[in-house]
């Protein structure tokens, strides 16, 4: 059976440096998978390959049986692929409201001279995009600071609204970079909720990298265990509980041993 | 007249600056030799009115084509390979320094001698009527998708991107379409002056066009446009003070850039419901005061 998205072989290396090396795995739709290993795995470079930020230097990644290696990150995001940051990317000098609205426009059909014009067209589709855009910042519950400038909202809600962004682009596989980063644990129970109230309303497919381990645990169907830009082990968040590689591996060797004895 | 003169000279300055604002202001990248965009529109329209007696529109039009055609020339390469904000910068000096060192060669241009006698049909009526149009075109052209994209890339090119917005095209759009603006400010002045000369298009120019924009408030149309206003009427209103006059220009220039790093207007644009609701909250602030005296 064809995997809804599937590494295989890939690689990137930055001259010495491997930072992903010989990945391969396989996404089923409607799963959500937890990707962790210790910092500098190799991680988020496999979201920047996915989503056609670098090219791979080898191997290849299918999207429902599509070559994703070579198309541009805007041609990967209309094959319904999104994606969020580890290290907040918004568009900060605009409104809460703006920022998704901003990445409501791919579906703009009306051309330049009709857009200088201000025609019917356009402004119907305006308002279409800003009925859209607040339904979206609802769904975070961030409707109520839709005018406030988003590098003024707290971080958590930064978060919440680089999620709801990248809702708007209406994926079908949707890559979080560390969605719990810098929250305490309420918030970050509060997030996942909130995740899979979102995977269950728009059938989403994730793909999750986290360190706070409460939140890949609970909410990861598989988890993939990366270290050194390699696959060191995957399986369900139980088997990787236990796994003594994966304990090895974040805490060394030392540590590893005393949790054998 | 002299005063018809300065204004003329104001509503052609608002329309480069306004062309330019657009591109620097909404996508943040400087361009420095927009002067070349001015002179590619004064001299392909001078020149069709000049030796082939088109008609004054046409050229204009024509001007315009020209200017769209040289940057979509020149920024598709050189945006294209991603050239970073300064490197962009620093092409547009070439790009502009080379189109005078072309224009100043030329047959056609009559080199540096210039082209004179051109029929000065540039009025006021004509230029204020042009700005105008300039103004909603670009105001229609930043409330749409094109305008929008141009945002979000200078907000974050990468977030942009992974938005599914394309980094070129929508830099190519602002930028063919400022150049356009450009051309057609150098057409108007080209048969305002009914002289033009390769040396008035040098970089100081442009830079001037780029301070206006800059200290009117990136992301803002109406207040580069006012700032181009203000950086044309000032000098001839300081002529008073004669050799004191560029020592207060520059002043100005500093005073802004140190009390409003970000512009006069940065990130905002005048609105009419902006100047009603301002002008409702004085009256109430007045009739309160009142009150408290009552």
């Amino acid at each position: 059976m064809l995997a809804f998205a599937e590494c295989i072989r890939l690689s990137k290396h930055f001259g010495g440096v491997r930072a992903v090396n010989d990945l391969s795995f396989k996404v089923d739709e409607g799963e959500i998978l937890g990707l962790i290993g210790p910092n500098g795995a190799g991680k988020t470079t496999v979201f920047n390959l996915l989503t056609g930020f670098y090219r791979p230097t080898s191997g290849s990644m299918l999207f429902r049986g599509r070559e994703l290696s070579g198309l541009t990150p805007p041609d990967i995001v209309g094959l319904g692929i999104a994606r969020t940051f580890q290290n907040i990317r918004l568009f900060s000098n605009l409104s809460v409201l703006d920022n998704v609205r901003s990445v409501l426009y791919r579906h703009a059909r009306y051309g330049f001279v009709e857009a200088l014009l201000r025609s019917p067209r356009v402004r119907l589709c305006e308002r279409h995009v800003h009925e859209k855009a607040m339904e979206y910042l609802e769904e975070v519950g961030l409707a109520d600071r839709a005018h406030d400038r988003a590098s003024h909202l707290p971080y958590g809600l930064q978060r919440k609204l680089e999620l709801a962004r990248a809702l708007a682009l209406e994926p079908v596989l949707l890559l979080l970079d560390e969605p719990a980063a810098g929250m305490n644990p309420e918030e970050s129970m509060n997030l996942v909720e909130l995740i899979r109230d979102i995977r269950e309303k728009h059938n989403l497919t994730v793909i999750l990298i986290e360190h706070h381990m409460d939140v890949v645990m609970t909410l990861s169907h598989r988890i993939v265990v990366m270290n050194f830009g390699e696959k060191l082990m995957e399986g369900s968040p139980e088997e990787v509980q236990s796994d003594v590689r994966v304990i090895e591996a974040y805490l060394g060797e030392e540590y590893a041993g005393a949790y054998r004895r | 007249m002299y005063i018809q003169g300065v204004l003329t000279v104001a509503m052609i300055n608002i329309i480069s600056t306004a062309g330019l604002a657009v591109f620097t202001g909404f996508t943040g990248l400087f361009s420095l030799g927009h002067a070349a965009f001015m002179a590619v529109g004064a001299y392909t329209s001078a020149i069709l009115t000049y030796f082939v007696k088109a008609p004054y529109l046409l050229a204009l039009a024509a001007g315009v084509l020209a200017s769209c055609f040289l940057s979509a020339l020149v920024g598709y390469p050189t945006l294209r390979t991603r050239l970073r904000g300064d490197y962009f910068a620093i092409a547009t000096i070439g790009m502009g320094e080379a189109t005078r060192v072309i224009l100043e060669n030329l047959k056609i241009t009559q080199g540096a001698r210039g082209l004179p006698g051109i029929t000065q049909y540039t009025t006021l009526p004509v230029a204020a009527a042009a700005a105008a149009v300039v103004l909603l075109l670009a105001r229609n052209m930043l409330a749409s998708v094109y305008g929008r994209n141009a945002v979000a890339v200078r907000e974050d090119a990468v977030a942009a991107e992974m938005s599914g917005i394309h980094l070129l095209r929508t830099r190519m759009i602002s930028l063919v379409f400022s150049a356009g603006c450009a051309g057609l400010a150098g057409g108007l002045y080209a048969h305002y002056l009914a002289f033009i000369q390769p040396v008035m298009f040098t970089m100081v120019q442009s830079t001037q066009i780029t301070a206006a924009v800059v200290c009117g408030g990136t992301g803002s149309l109406t207040g580069p446009a006012l700032a181009a206003f203000v950086f044309t009427v000032a000098p001839e209103l300081l002529r008073a003070a004669q050799m004191w006059r560029l020592v207060i220009y520059g002043l100005m220039l500093v005073l802004i850039m140190v009390f409003r790093p970000q512009g006069l207007m940065g990130y905002r644009d005048l609105s009419w419901q902006g100047v009603l609701s301002l002008s409702d909250r004085l009256r109430k602030s007045v009739a309160g005061g009142k009150d408290g005296k009552g």
